[in-house]
């Protein structure tokens, strides 16, 4: 055997090991979804079984939609959309149109207000928390959009991110315009914005994740039923049905599967944003 | 008058003021004034619906402080020795649920461990490497509530996939979330189970992919085995990422544990799963006690802002932030 096929049977072991590595780790990841799924389908007597049993028989269809009924999941499914859509949207103008100012505009007091918004970052969520709800409580904005909607608009961190993209952008294009009389806004809009996609896909990505899976907030500020969101709305339901097991991963399942859908057709794009941004979701 | 006015909103401090005007009014309401609010809330008590009543530091010695039993007697000298028996914290609740805050970080290791692995492995141009990290992702693309209730469904003692397969190889498997201890240890596999292969992972895998080749191309040349490989080149490149990571998970766990606490056990049995997180949503909103809900808020910054500083004076030295 010459040196060149021990290396390649060498290179062939090493892939094995690491494919089997991954299969092990990947199955012990994948097998609760599929134990979720598999329970979501069975009739309420066979999953009090001691044997694992993967495959339903009968397949009980009939779970989605006695869970679907059971509580109002279609609403829920409008409140989450509306919700995590309207602040992905409003984060992505007041936190554009500041940190443009902040990278581009001179004006006094500039400075010192961008390290009082960098400050802020360090301050955890809980100090602010209960002073917030009181707020809206006072405002009478407790149980509706406002309260699910604007305290997320405003983001020191979405803010900070977009400024330092900002200051990457080279100048030229901004300098020609201003020369031909563009006004600040105009260079915002049809300059600043439009060379800014990447980072403002990244961040409007996980402001939209981040308020799709938000379980406290919408917790605290909701009360009556219309006004859930859909984690909120699954945990209702879990206390209603607490022991009807086959039921509770339908309604898992019903909950998950879009945002996974959507996850794994756009994965490759938000896992490199991750990456390169080293965001937290 | 009318020029002064059109020179005016033509200035550029007009018009940066504009552009800052939408996020600035947010940032005061919902940040910077609720700041300072929540300061001057922790010295009051305030049930929401009577009016506050200013109290001074009463309740920060109600959680922090600590009282000598009233049958304690001062005689001789070595009451001294005995006096530290008679020592209570004011409020057992408070040490107890730091107590699980601690334990819960025993994941913060496992899981950066775990997480570097899964990146070293999947560090490589293999075939359906891609299939791998989209898999390995899904936990943490998924609704805390639906992956807690699954667990809760893992960890049940009677029929859940946990006990089955222990039962396989003859293991009676514990009541998981039903016993002090393990609930804990429950609470940390599944944090284990769905942050192993996430946004850690990827942090780890871009900080793999920046290491230069050369240096591993060198050390060859001189010999060196995988093994010293991956001690003397990986690990210390990779040190400014494991600093990052460290940081922010241990601020994460302090202000952390109430979700999966919530939805898994309700902080039981008997408050073994309860952080201080779930403490100061007990106070503010189960029972309104907005005064002392405040007061365990800024303890969590101040203990928050003492670790970043502590990991920036000392973690700090020993990160390699440049190869030469």
């Amino acid at each position: 055997m010459t040196l060149h096929q021990i290396k390649l049977i060498r290179d062939m072991i090493n892939k094995f090991f690491v494919y089997l590595v991954l299969s092990l780790f990947g199955i012990s990841m994948i097998f609760p979804f599929l134990w979720m799924l598999s329970t979501s389908l069975k009739e309420p007597s066979q999953i009090f079984t001691s044997t694992l049993q993967l495959w339903p028989t009968p397949i009980m269809w009939s779970n989605y939609i006695e869970a679907w009924h059971a509580i109002p999941f279609g609403k829920f499914y409008l409140n989450s959309i509306f919700v995590a859509v309207a602040v992905t949207f409003g984060q992505i103008l007041t936190s554009s149109m500041a940190a443009y100012a902040f990278a581009r505009l001179k004006f006094p007091g500039r400075d010192k207000l961008f390290f009082a918004y960098l400050a802020t970052m360090m301050i955890p969520g809980m100090v602010t928390l209960i002073p917030v709800f009181i707020l809206l409580k006072m405002f009478g904005w407790l149980d509706t959009y406002k309260a699910l909607i604007l305290p997320g608009i405003f983001s020191a961190y979405g803010t900070f991110m977009l400024r330092q993209f900002f200051m990457t952008l080279p100048t030229d294009l901004e300098d020609a315009a201003r020369i031909d009389g563009c006004s600040s806004w105009r260079i915002y809009w049809q300059i600043i914005l439009p060379l800014s996609k990447p980072a403002i896909a990244t961040l409007a990505t996980f402001t939209f994740l981040g308020n799709w899976q938000s379980f406290f907030w919408p917790l605290i500020v909701t009360s009556s039923e219309h006004m859930k969101t859909l984690p909120i709305g699954l945990s209702y339901f879990q206390d209603i049905y607490s022991t009807n097991w086959t039921l509770l991963m339908a309604a898992s399942v019903i909950v998950l599967a879009p945002a996974l859908i959507v996850f794994i057709l756009n994965q490759r794009f938000i896992t490199q944003g991750i990456a390169l941004t080293g965001l937290k979701g | 008058m009318k020029k002064k006015l059109i020179s005016l909103i033509n200035s550029e401090t007009f018009i940066g003021y504009c552009f800052i005007l939408p996020n600035l009014i947010g940032f005061l309401l919902f940040i910077s004034i609720p700041v300072v609010a929540s300061l001057l809330l922790s010295f009051t008590t305030w049930d929401l619906f009577s009016p506050p009543k200013f109290v001074w530091f009463k309740n920060f010695i109600d959680v922090f402080g600590f009282h000598i039993l009233p049958d304690f007697r001062f005689s001789t000298l070595s009451d001294y020795i005995i006096f530290w028996n008679y020592l209570r914290p004011n409020d057992f609740e408070f040490w107890y649920y730091l107590y699980n805050t601690l334990f819960f970080m025993v994941g913060i290791p496992l899981g950066m461990i775990g997480s570097l692995f899964m990146a070293i492995v999947m560090n490589r141009s293999l075939r359906g490497i891609m299939f791998f990290r989209t898999i390995y992702f899904l936990p943490s693309i998924s609704s805390i509530v639906a992956v807690a209730l699954l667990w809760r469904w893992i960890y049940n003692p009677d029929y859940g996939l946990l006990n089955t397969m222990l039962a396989y190889v003859g293991i009676q498997g514990p009541a998981w979330l039903n016993h002090p201890v393990w609930a804990k240890i429950s609470l940390v596999l599944m944090g284990l189970w769905s942050g192993v292969g996430g946004y850690n992972m990827l942090l780890y895998l871009a900080a793999l992919q920046g290491i230069p080749l050369h240096l591993y191309e060198a050390a060859e040349i001189d010999g060196a085995n995988p093994w010293q490989k991956f001690v003397h080149i990986t690990i210390p490149m990779l040190s400014p990422t494991t600093f990052f990571i460290f940081i922010m998970s241990v601020i994460g766990a302090f202000q952390g544990g109430f979700q999966s606490a919530y939805l898994m056990t309700r902080g039981g049995p008997g408050g073994a799963t309860t952080t201080i997180e779930y403490y100061i949503y007990n106070n503010a909103f189960v029972w309104f006690y907005m005064g002392k809900a405040s007061a365990l808020a800024w303890f969590l910054f101040l203990i928050i802002l003492l670790v970043t500083m502590f990991n920036w004076k000392y973690g700090g030295k020993k990160v390699q932030y440049q190869y030469i």
